[in-house]
């Protein structure tokens, strides 16, 4: 059974993931409370963007400023339709925000697969100024600044005992879930050794026959595909589709995700959508709670994010799941060298060198 | 015997006991007694209300003291007993004048805080991100801090409540203003949108009365959207209207986009008169953004002389008013950092009228029972100009405003008697003969 799970890594992945969703439903049925349930939903959308940007950002090496941007396409796929066919169910807006935004992201992928680092950066970080602007000049297509409602999904009849809360819940995990176990996959496969080798030398990877203009389009294509299905759900969650939501301010908390919970980490994503995720919710009461001049109160929120940030890049360089790892693997170190002289308390020092 | 007498007796007082017990309870539910917690997020002692703010980010500029300056009036009557024995705790969270984190954060209000009622809630966009939600659960949504119609829409939205002039409301009063006072020019507009019902409540106002005058409107309003990538765009909006040849300009803006488009316009050396809704007019947060060189350079204060406005407030500079003073009084002792300018003066008018609401309520206020007491809340006492609309199929607030421009001194003044109308296109704007309030002495509404 073990060589089994070690040599099979769709098996070992498809158990993992399976426990990791059977575990997240039941604690969203058994133990949380309806707030913890919207964020739990929150960090899992979050997290299924994040985990598309570290995969082109930290595993391709191309950066991308303009996720807000694919996340809104996503969005908007999802509410028109909804605004023409109320009664379409949410598992075909899922697929069909996917469908837009892979397109989508297809075609800045050929344009970005010419660019290069900061070229790159400017390119994207262009879509997620303009696209906003998009749905106020067509305003009766996008319905403008105001932007669309968007309904809550309701559990099936057969779910009666189930909330709205907790079966969107669901659906968010659920989603979050299978992206992480194909992306996992990905990662594990050749198509994912092929994105690393383009990303740490390009002339390398070209010799070895592998297309890097290919493998970089393909990279884009599934991100934004991560950010499309994460962005038909962002709309159900806030119930509002409307461009304030997809500022560049947007593309910038993804990319601080990414960046704090790890460049290229699928685990860093998950880690750095909670701090996104929870940490407004802990300091925005201090605003009216702290006594303090408001013009200094009304900032603190926004201090504590800057410090929290600055302190994490500080601490851990590599993110947060980079640094549990380097942490683990020193206590395990330090554990195995212990065990070591205990009981080979005579083996002779390694040279030194 | 005996003890069967006892035996019966005590029978019979524990009924009495028993009895009595109960018509206590009964009593107390409805009217005299002990404090209860009579409904989610009020207890015995305290009643927690909540807010979303742009505490940060592009609407910031002015309308982040509001929520400080209301809770200044909730600490003010908290000091001196609270309403009925409870004081009031108000949460205000930050929403950068963002839908997304308003949606997060009222979530946060409803789910986590457990607050009796939300109050204040700012801004036309980001409030329509959640009024569905809020009446849904069927949270008292009161006295929105946006002038939009769409607060007042009893069937949808039987919870919620505006409190300010709608936009269509200021608007015909605008535009009368403008008939009597600009006959002859043209008449270009600035707003917030398209589709933002901030700016087209409001030209739906302006545009009713100019139909009736003789002015010439410029048929196409330049909009601008409430971002930063927005403000860029200001220079190249007010640069058509120059083109057009505007030589009024109507503008329904929030006090940043009012300043960028002052000092667009002085750029351009282009000096139409501005005539700006009250919600992006005060002086003095005005003069703030354009001298305090938000804008990048510093500007001068001068560029808000001769600014067309209106209130529904005393003017926040008349310090010989009762109610000025009794909030600038207020404001020095619990928010001494605030400075005293319209939006500290909005919030602690708005305060008031929570406070009134409160206490009409009830000794143990329930969400009914507030939302009953809005509706038949038809107070004259407070700092409020006009009258207010408030009816059980009517959930509009102060039904007019009294026109004001901005003097060279960089204070308003205002220009002729409070004039009140429906937002309905056809009914006539007529004046309010009803005479100015004085505040109690003890600043806290009376039962």
């Amino acid at each position: 059974m073990r060589s089994l799970l070690r040599r099979s890594t769709l098996l070992r992945h498809g158990l993992f993931f399976l426990a990791l969703a059977a575990i997240l439903g039941a604690l969203t049925w058994f133990v949380f409370d309806p707030f913890t349930e919207y964020n739990v939903a929150g960090v899992a959308i979050y997290a299924i963007s994040a985990a598309g940007l570290t995969v082109l950002t930290g595993l391709n090496g191309q950066v991308s400023l303009g996720h807000g941007a694919l996340m809104m396409i996503g969005a908007y796929t999802t509410s028109v339709l909804l605004q023409w066919h109320p009664d379409l169910p949410l598992i075909l807006m899922l697929f069909a925000s996917i469908a837009t935004t892979g397109v989508a992201g297809a075609i800045i992928g050929i344009a970005g697969a010419r660019l290069r680092g900061p070229y790159l950066a400017g390119a994207t970080l262009s879509l997620a100024v303009a696209l906003p602007q998009v749905p106020t000049h067509f305003a009766s297509l996008f319905g403008g600044n105001q932007g669309i409602s968007v309904p809550t999904p309701v559990p099936p009849d057969a779910l009666a005992a189930v909330t709205p809360q907790q079966w969107f819940t669901w659906i968010c995990l659920a989603a979050a879930v299978i992206t992480f176990f194909l992306l996992a996959n990905l990662v594990r496969s050749a198509t994912g050794r092929r994105l690393q080798m383009v990303r740490d030398n390009e002339v390398a990877a070209r010799l070895a026959g592998v297309d890097v203009a290919r493998t970089q389009v393909l990279a884009f294509v599934i991100s934004a595909i991560c950010a499309g299905l994460a962005g038909s759900l962002f709309a159900y969650w806030i119930t509002l589709t409307s461009p304030t939501g997809f500022t560049l301010t947007l593309s910038l908390s993804l990319l601080t995700v990414v960046v704090i919970g790890g460049l290229g980490s699928l685990t860093g994503a998950v880690l750095g959508s909670f701090i996104i995720v929870y940490l407004p919710v802990w300091t925005g009461g201090f605003a009216s709670s702290a006594n303090l001049p408001s013009n200094v109160a009304n900032n603190v929120p926004l201090a504590i994010y800057g410090i929290v940030l600055i302190a994490a890049i500080l601490v851990f360089p590599r993110g947060i799941a980079g640094g549990v790892a380097s942490i683990s693997r020193a206590v395990a170190t330090t554990f195995r060298s212990r065990r070591q002289t205990s009981t080979l308390p005579a083996s002779p020092a390694p040279p030194a060198q | 015997m005996r003890s069967g007498f006892n035996r019966s007796r005590t029978r019979v007082l524990a009924t009495i006991g028993i009895a009595a017990a109960f018509l206590t309870a009964a009593c107390g539910s409805s009217s005299s007694g002990a404090n209860q917690a009579s409904a989610p997020g009020v207890t015995a002692t305290s009643v927690t209300i909540g807010s979303t703010q742009p505490l940060t980010g592009p609407a910031a500029a002015g309308y982040s003291e509001i929520a400080p300056a209301a809770n200044a009036y909730f600490k003010y009557v908290n000091a001196h007993g609270g309403v009925n024995h409870r004081t009031i705790n108000y949460t205000y969270l930050d929403d950068g004048y963002n839908p997304t984190n308003t949606a997060t954060q009222t979530k946060k209000l409803v789910l986590q805080d457990n607050v009796f009622a939300i109050f204040g809630a700012l801004g036309t966009p980001t409030h329509l991100a959640v009024v569905n939600y809020i009446n849904s659960e069927k949270i008292p949504d009161l006295f929105v801090a946006s002038g939009c119609n769409c607060w007042n829409d009893v069937s949808k939205y039987p919870e919620t409540f505006g409190w300010q002039p709608d936009y269509t409301i200021e608007g015909k009063i605008l535009g009368q203003y403008i008939n009597q006072n600009f006959a002859g020019k043209k008449v270009g507009f600035f707003a917030q949108g398209p589709n933002d019902e901030f700016g087209t409540d409001g030209i739906l106002g302006v545009t009713d009365e100019l139909q009736n005058g003789d002015v010439t409107l410029l048929p196409t309003p330049q909009y601008y959207t409430p971002t930063a990538a927005g403000a860029m765009a200001v220079g190249t909006a007010i640069a058509a209207l120059q083109a057009a040849g505007a030589q009024v300009i109507v503008s329904f803006s929030v006090p940043l986009f009012t300043a960028v488009a002052l000092a667009s316009a002085a750029g351009l050396n282009y000096h139409p008169t501005f005539v700006v809704s009250n919600v992006g007019s005060d002086p003095a947060t005005l003069t703030g953004i354009l001298t305090g060189g938000a804008l990048g350079t510093k500007l001068p204060g001068a560029l808000i002389d001769g600014i067309v406005t209106d209130s529904y407030l005393p003017l926040a500079s008349d310090s010989t008013n009762p109610w000025i003073s009794l909030f600038q009084g207020i404001k020095n002792t619990y928010a001494p950092s605030l400075p005293w300018d319209g939006n500290v003066l909005y919030g602690m008018a708005e305060a008031y009228t929570f406070v009134q609401a409160l206490k009409a309520a009830g000794q143990n206020p329930t969400r009914a029972s507030i939302v009953a007491a809005v509706q038949n809340g038809k107070w004259t006492d407070g700092p409020g100009l006009a009258p207010y609309g408030y009816s059980s199929s009517n959930h509009l607030g102060f039904l007019g405003v009294q026109m004001a421009i901005i003097g060279t001194d960089g204070a308003a003044t205002t220009a002729g008697p409070v004039q009140v109308t429906t937002d309905n296109a056809s009914s006539a704007i007529t004046t309010y003969t009803g005479t100015p309030s004085t505040p109690p002495t003890s600043g806290i509404p009376s039962d």
